[in-house]
């Protein structure tokens, strides 16, 4: 398995930053980057991260079913993680959560049909202060208001 | 720009070059005393290093505030094994957003207070372990750690003293477990972050089984500002044996929410009032949690209180990580209850079965409770469960968990028994809204 060589290039660094006998420290760094390119952990990508860890398939399963960032199936193009924890709570984050799954008529960790859209309740993401916070991918968004949020679903192709 | 307005009772020792145009780039650290404390701790021994921070009364900024002088000193400084540097940039205590500001703002300061410690331990190496929510704060860091090596701060001869010293970022990939100090040297290995059973510490076997400083983002970010001021000056800042400023993150039903440095101690109705511009709405205040969602809920009459680890200790709180949520009398604590421990439950990595069993048991109760199915006995038996967590559990997640939900508890037990006694509508479950783990 080959990855773009931006990442080939990102990964060959990585490796020159642990000692030379802890490749197993980039397991998860690898995953995350090799993620984001290929839209999920597939069987293929865990083999791959195994064979240039060192470690086997198995112990790479055990690390992607821990960690609540990688997952095995393909999110949506853009993927909506909206806070619902105490800050955002206080600030009404729950109701923009309710908001988004009407809208969309997906739950949790769900995928609009068209696969444009993702939904995932996520917790504390270190915006409290500026809450309600959402993330859309990597890009925070705070003090959203449910009309900011209506239009933000638009702008990413939500069905009226 | 900074995302809220600074206030004038603040301190900006920490935020001093916040707001600068470009703060991120070497040369404008460089232009504002940048670089100029490490100038002065290459010059002293590693011991001389440790007495001045022991003399600053810096506290760990993570959560238990342990003293940071004292924690360098544990360093097996004599073991054969190499000796690491981590920085704990994992920030997901509920309440808390201050190192994100630190990295975003001032990675440059970060990367001084870490060449400190690094000299401190006569190590050759750091990692700076960031939440992978924080993709756009590693990017920032891998900026700042290019440009310092360019300008020879770091490499294989730092500044040509002959030193070598590299750093590097690592991403988690979405777990607040592994904030805690142990399970994240397991993450950092490529394994699942579950919690080492202590002794040994990192201080004698941490990233590889070498000895390892370990502090949080805050508490390296402070290191540059002691050594330029000197320990004493900087202890002065704030009240006796809490030294210095800290970045308090306001959040609630505040009019001004918001990152604030303000000096240890200051007191807490003062941050509420005149910092954050009084209780929206001008709503009464009910409580508030002073340092993150594992800290006890102190009461509105339990606010006249000054902001130190030693004042909250003596309250039964704990000034944690520093997140301030303030709740107006509005505010429905069995929904805030339940919501902290969905959290700790769906936190907690399984390891311990005190912890993975009481998070869960403790989750439905509360939920059991909300919706309006609670039992007589449901209160006493939440307080009950609770106590049983505590201390049983490898790392003190369980004990996050458990604080907290005692404090509900017993201060605001007739909002509980309301919710028993049905006199609260209630809440109607929405398929689509229930988190997966609920
Ligand atoms: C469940 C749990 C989560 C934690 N999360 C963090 C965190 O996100 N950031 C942090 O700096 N410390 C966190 N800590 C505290 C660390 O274990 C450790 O005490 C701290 O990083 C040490 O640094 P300090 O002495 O500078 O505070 C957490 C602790 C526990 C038990
Ligand atoms: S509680 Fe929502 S970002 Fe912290």
């Amino acid at each position: 398995m080959t990855f773009s060589p931006e990442l080939e290039a990102k990964i060959e660094r990585m490796f020159s930053q642990y000692p030379p006998d802890r490749r197993r420290s980039a397991v998860i760094p690898m995953l995350m980057y090799a993620q984001d390119e290929i839209g999920s952990v597939t069987r293929e990508l865990v083999e791959e991260v195994a064979r240039r860890t060192g470690i086997t398939p198995l112990a790479v399963d055990e690390v992607v079913t821990y960690y609540s960032m990688l997952h095995r199936m393909p999110l949506g193009k853009s993927h909506v993680q909206i806070c619902t924890n105490i800050s955002c709570m206080l600030n009404g984050g729950t109701e923009l959560w309710e908001q988004a799954t009407r809208r969309l008529g997906i739950g949790h960790k769900e995928v609009s049909a068209d696969g444009k859209i993702s939904l995932e309740e996520v917790e504390c993401m270190g915006a409290c202060s500026w809450a309600p916070a959402i993330q859309v991918n990597y890009d925070f968004y705070h003090q959203v208001t449910p009309q900011k949020l209506d239009e933000m679903l638009t702008q990413l192709g939500a069905a009226r | 720009m900074p995302y809220n307005e600074p206030n004038p009772a603040e301190v900006r020792v920490l935020s001093k070059r916040f707001g600068i145009p470009n703060s991120q780039s070497i040369d404008v650290y460089l232009a504002n005393e940048g670089y100029q404390a490490y100038e002065r701790a290459a010059k002293m021994t590693p011991d001389e290093i440790v007495n001045v921070v022991k003399a600053s009364g810096l506290r760990g900024r993570g959560g238990a505030g342990f003293p940071t002088g004292m924690k360098w000193s544990f360093l097996a400084r004599n073991s054969p094994k190499p000796k690491y540097i981590i920085v704990n940039a994992d920030e997901s205590e509920p309440g808390t957003c201050k190192d994100r500001l630190l990295v975003e703002f001032d990675p440059h300061q970060l990367i001084e207070g870490i060449m400190i410690a690094g000299l401190a331990a006569t190590s050759n190496q750091g990692y700076i372990y960031i939440r992978g929510e924080y993709r756009y704060l590693i990017d920032i860091m891998n900026k700042a750690i290019a440009e310092a090596y360019d300008r020879g701060y770091l490499g294989d001869n730092v500044r040509g003293t002959g030193w070598k010293f590299h750093l590097a970022t690592h991403t988690g990939a979405g777990a607040y477990e592994c904030g805690e100090e142990s399970a994240l040297l397991e993450s950092f290995e490529g394994k699942r972050g579950i919690p080492r059973i202590r002794p040994p510490f990192p201080a004698v076997a941490g990233a590889y089984q070498s000895p390892t400083i370990l502090n949080n983002v805050e508490t390296y970010a402070a290191v540059p500002s002691i050594f330029r001021m000197g320990g004493e000056e900087w202890a002065k800042l704030g009240s006796p044996k809490n030294g210095g400023t800290r970045m308090f993150c306001l959040s609630g039903h505040v009019n001004r929410p918001g990152v604030y440095e303000l000096p240890m101690g200051f007191p807490l109705m003062r941050m509420i009032e005149e910092v954050g511009g009084g209780i929206r709405g001008g709503k009464k205040l009910k409580a508030v949690i002073p340092g993150g969602s594992s800290c006890p809920v102190l009461k509105a009459e339990e606010c006249n209180i000054n902001m130190d680890f030693d004042s909250l200790a003596a309250a039964k709180s704990m000034l944690g990580s520093g997140g301030v949520v303030v709740m107006d009398e509005t505010t429905d604590i069995v929904a805030v209850a339940l919501r902290i421990m969905r959290f700790y439950a769906h936190e907690s990595c399984g390891w311990c079965i005190p912890c993975r069993e009481g998070t869960t048991w403790l989750r439905k109760i509360l939920l059991r409770i909300y919706e309006g199915h609670g039992v007589a006995s449901d209160v006493d038996l939440v307080g009950e469960l609770s106590k049983n967590m505590l201390g049983r559990t490898f790392c003190p997640l369980g004990d996050a968990a458990a604080m907290p939900t005692i404090a509900f508890v017993e201060k605001f037990r007739h909002e509980f028994e309301a919710y028993i006694q049905k006199q609260v509508p209630a809440a109607q479950p929405d398929p689509l809204l229930q988190l997966a783990s609920v």
